[in-house]
């Protein structure tokens, strides 16, 4: 508009051409502009799509799971009754299954070995806790549905391939002939994992789940949070509000800045020290893991917190103390909670991060085989990062697909607390 | 707008406007020098509802007010004129001792309120501030309900001991401040959904509400339309009776309209006060003139 109107009133040839070349070269430099913004977030979303890809195609298999369903005699020559936990439960069940798939066993036991690298020990488990139930079971034939062997679950879910040579795959020619032959039948089923989900850590893939570790994080995220919120939050609201503006009040808010970019293994160092050496919190325990995460979590907290604070207008702490509130009753009742949106986002998105966190959980004691629920705050935990991190390193190839499954589970959890996060802040927010 | 809110980078802000602004005084005729004396400042009022002697305020190391000497009457309004920067504000600002909230700020000098001084130790900023209301430039209600923003100050002090007090309280002071009648049927509303003249109302209703002795008016109007403008002014000019109210005002008209007493202030100064009639039509410093007849400011 202003240009247009300059150019009517001063119409000289010259100047409007310099004009026009300069309006071109603006022209020019906004499209290049916005075209490196365009290309910068598609490359963005190609790494994300590439990354979440990756992990769903190699992960989903694990929510599928094959089960066996298999009539099992219960010969009463095999089972001691004054001894049930000593009975060779594995053996009763590679019995049934020869005599389902009607193969006789040779005098070194090759065959049974054979037909029990097809099946979860869950069998004999189930076994154990049905007669240790109900003892008048001995002698009748029932019915057991197990998992069956990660690798020969991997078979059906056709990782395992025939077309690879005999010598190079875990399962011969001869169990997969029998794998065929119980598919065949319909006794082998499949379904979903919900085994992955009600399971903690096990030697054995087909039995490992993270509920373990799903627990061990959750109760971890409360030790962090109950800890890092409040503290985090009195402390920037006492920055911010209360203290004097000086020379110590720069120094601290100088470190404060730092220590959110100290490297999180230092954390773990330092709570290794701290904690463990010192304090003598139990090793392992989400308590200790908490506590960590506390330290490396403040600092983020505190400098949401203090930005959530600035960001309330001068004018409603002059209106309150204009009313005689005093500086107390101007922050409680009026700067926090006009802050706390912007507070519980950043409490949550930090504690988000904490979640994710591995190394210094390493340094604790964390990265341990725990084959169960944690016992409470001091028991002995894992957490689903170091859970990614132990499955990883797992030489089963059933294992794999877990860490990618878990990876999952991971990033729904983060996915379940951001999306907390904007809908606490909607909520606070819509009350104006 | 920011240079209203943020009362800290106000002082660079204003020496600076002050620079150029203020004129070069040499080049009126016979110009007298002088700022409003004890003596000047007694003599003029004759029973004083609060007295400034030589009130002096820093920010930092640079002054922004030199020696004020002034005395406000109870139950009628005064208003403080002058240019961008002069101080005036400033000087309100010291009667609730707002300025405390300003690190850098130091007030030299006696405010008294009905004989005792506000700067004393034993005052308490909370006492004070509930026995002189302030209204900003800015309306500024709390971001809750109508009925909240005007309960707040008798909760806080706890003026109502029920909640049919607490309702009587609220009611009266809408009434008074002449927005009962456009807000009784939403009460529990969002205050920050009126419009800026009712808010500004609503502000005013908050002041009231814990029976204050004087209020403080920090250029009511100035972010306000004509017509709530005009609302406001008939509001001051009825709660007159009731309230001591000083009004810091760029308009000269307004000045002129709903007060009983002017002051003007110049470069930190308090270079003349005196009844408003006086004042506009046959004031005693050249300064004075100037300004009022537009010649600087």
């Amino acid at each position: 508009m202003t240009d247009a109107t300059l150019g009517a009133a001063a119409p000289r040839s010259a100047a409007s051409t310099a004009m026009q070349a300069r309006l071109k070269k603006r022209h020019a430099a906004e499209r290049t502009f916005k075209a490196q913004g365009l290309a910068a977030i598609i490359v963005a979303l190609i790494f994300l799509v590439v990354l979440v890809g990756r992990i769903v195609a190699q992960g989903y298999t694990t929510f599928e799971t094959h089960t066996l369903s298999l009539p099992v005699y219960l010969n009463p020559d095999r089972i001691d009754r004054s001894d049930l936990s000593g009975v060779n439960y594995d053996y009763i069940v590679a019995e049934a299954m020869m005599k389902k798939l009607g193969v006789q066993d040779d005098d070194l036991g090759t065959t049974s070995t054979k037909v029990q690298d097809l099946l979860s020990r869950d069998f004999g488990f189930q076994l154990l806790n049905k007669l240790k139930a109900d003892q008048s079971l001995i002698g009748k034939t029932i019915t057991v549905t197990g998992p069956l062997k990660a690798d020969a679950d991997l078979y059906f879910k056709g990782e395992i391939k025939r077309s690879t040579a005999e010598g190079d795959r875990k399962l011969d020619n001869q169990q997969l002939d029998w794998l065929d032959k119980l598919e065949k039948d319909g006794s082998v089923k499949s379904g979903f994992n919900f085994a992955f989900f009600t399971h903690s850590d096990s030697t054995e893939p087909e039995q490992a789940g993270v509920l373990g570790a799903v627990v061990g994080s959750a109760m971890m995220l409360i030790i962090t949070a109950l800890i890092a919120v409040p503290v985090g939050v009195m402390a920037a609201t006492y920055l911010e509000e209360f203290a004097p503006k000086n020379r110590w009040t720069d120094i601290i808010e100088v470190n404060i800045n730092n220590l959110a970019a100290v490297p999180s293994i230092v954390y773990g160092l330092l709570g290794l020290a701290l904690f463990i050496n010192w304090l003598h919190v139990p090793r392992s325990s989400p308590l200790v893991g908490g506590l960590v995460l506390a330290l490396m979590a403040l600092p983020t907290v505190i400098i949401a917190t203090r930005s959530a604070l600035k960001a309330v207008p001068p004018s409603i702490r002059e209106a309150a103390l204009g009313v005689g509130a005093s500086k107390t009753q101007t922050v409680f009742h009026h700067v926090l909670p006009l802050a706390m949106p912007g507070v519980m986002t950043g409490a949550i998105l930090s504690l988000a991060h904490a979640l994710g966190e591995t190394a210094p959980l390493l340094m604790i004691g964390m990265v341990s085989f725990v084959p169960g629920v944690p016992e409470g705050f001091t028991g002995a935990a894992t957490v689903l990062p170091v859970q990614v991190f132990i499955w990883e390193n797992a030489s089963e190839r059933a294992f794999h697909e877990r860490t990618a499954a878990a990876i999952i589970v991971l990033l729904v959890f983060m996915i379940v607390m951001n999306a907390a996060a904007v809908i606490l802040r909607r909520r606070f927010e819509r009350r104006w | 707008m920011t240079l209203i809110l943020n009362p800290n980078a106000s002082p660079l802000l204003r020496g600076h406007a002050m620079t150029v602004q203020s004129p070069d005084d040499n080049a009126h005729t016979p110009v007298i020098h002088t700022t409003v004396s004890h003596a000047q400042a007694a003599a003029s009022v004759g029973e004083a509802k609060i007295k400034a002697r030589d009130v002096k305020v820093f920010y930092g190391d640079k002054q922004a007010l030199f020696d004020v000497n002034i005395d406000i009457p109870a139950k009628s309004v005064t208003a403080f004129i002058g240019p961008s920067g002069c101080g005036k504000s400033t000087f309100l600002r010291c009667i609730n001792r707002m300025n405390d909230t300003i690190p850098s700020a130091r007030v030299e000098g006696v405010i008294e309120i009905d004989g005792s001084d506000v700067n004393a130790k034993s005052v308490d900023p909370v006492v004070l501030r509930s026995r002189v209301g302030m209204v900003f430039q800015k309306p500024n209600p709390f971001p809750k309900t109508i009925f909240e923003n005007v309960a707040y100050g008798p909760k806080i002090h706890g003026l109502a001991t029920g909640k049919a007090e607490l309702e009587a309280i609220v009611e009266s002071s809408l009434k008074k401040a002449g927005l009962w009648n456009e807000v009784a049927d939403r009460l529990h509303q969002p205050g920050t959904g009126l419009s800026g003249g009712q808010q500004q109302r609503l502000v005013i209703a908050r002041a009231i509400a814990v029976s204050p002795e004087v209020i403080l008016m920090d250029e009511p109007c100035s972010a306000l339309d004509p017509i709530a403008t005009a609302k406001i002014e008939e509001l001051i000019d009825e709660l007159r009776s009731q309230f001591c109210i000083v009004i810091v005002t760029h308009s000269m008209a307004q000045a002129a309209r709903v007060s009983q007493r002017t002051a003007f202030f110049h470069l930190g100064k308090l270079v003349e006060s005196g009844p408003t009639e006086e004042m506009f039509t046959n004031p005693r410093d050249s300064r004075t003139q100037d300004y009022i007849t537009g010649r600087f400011g």
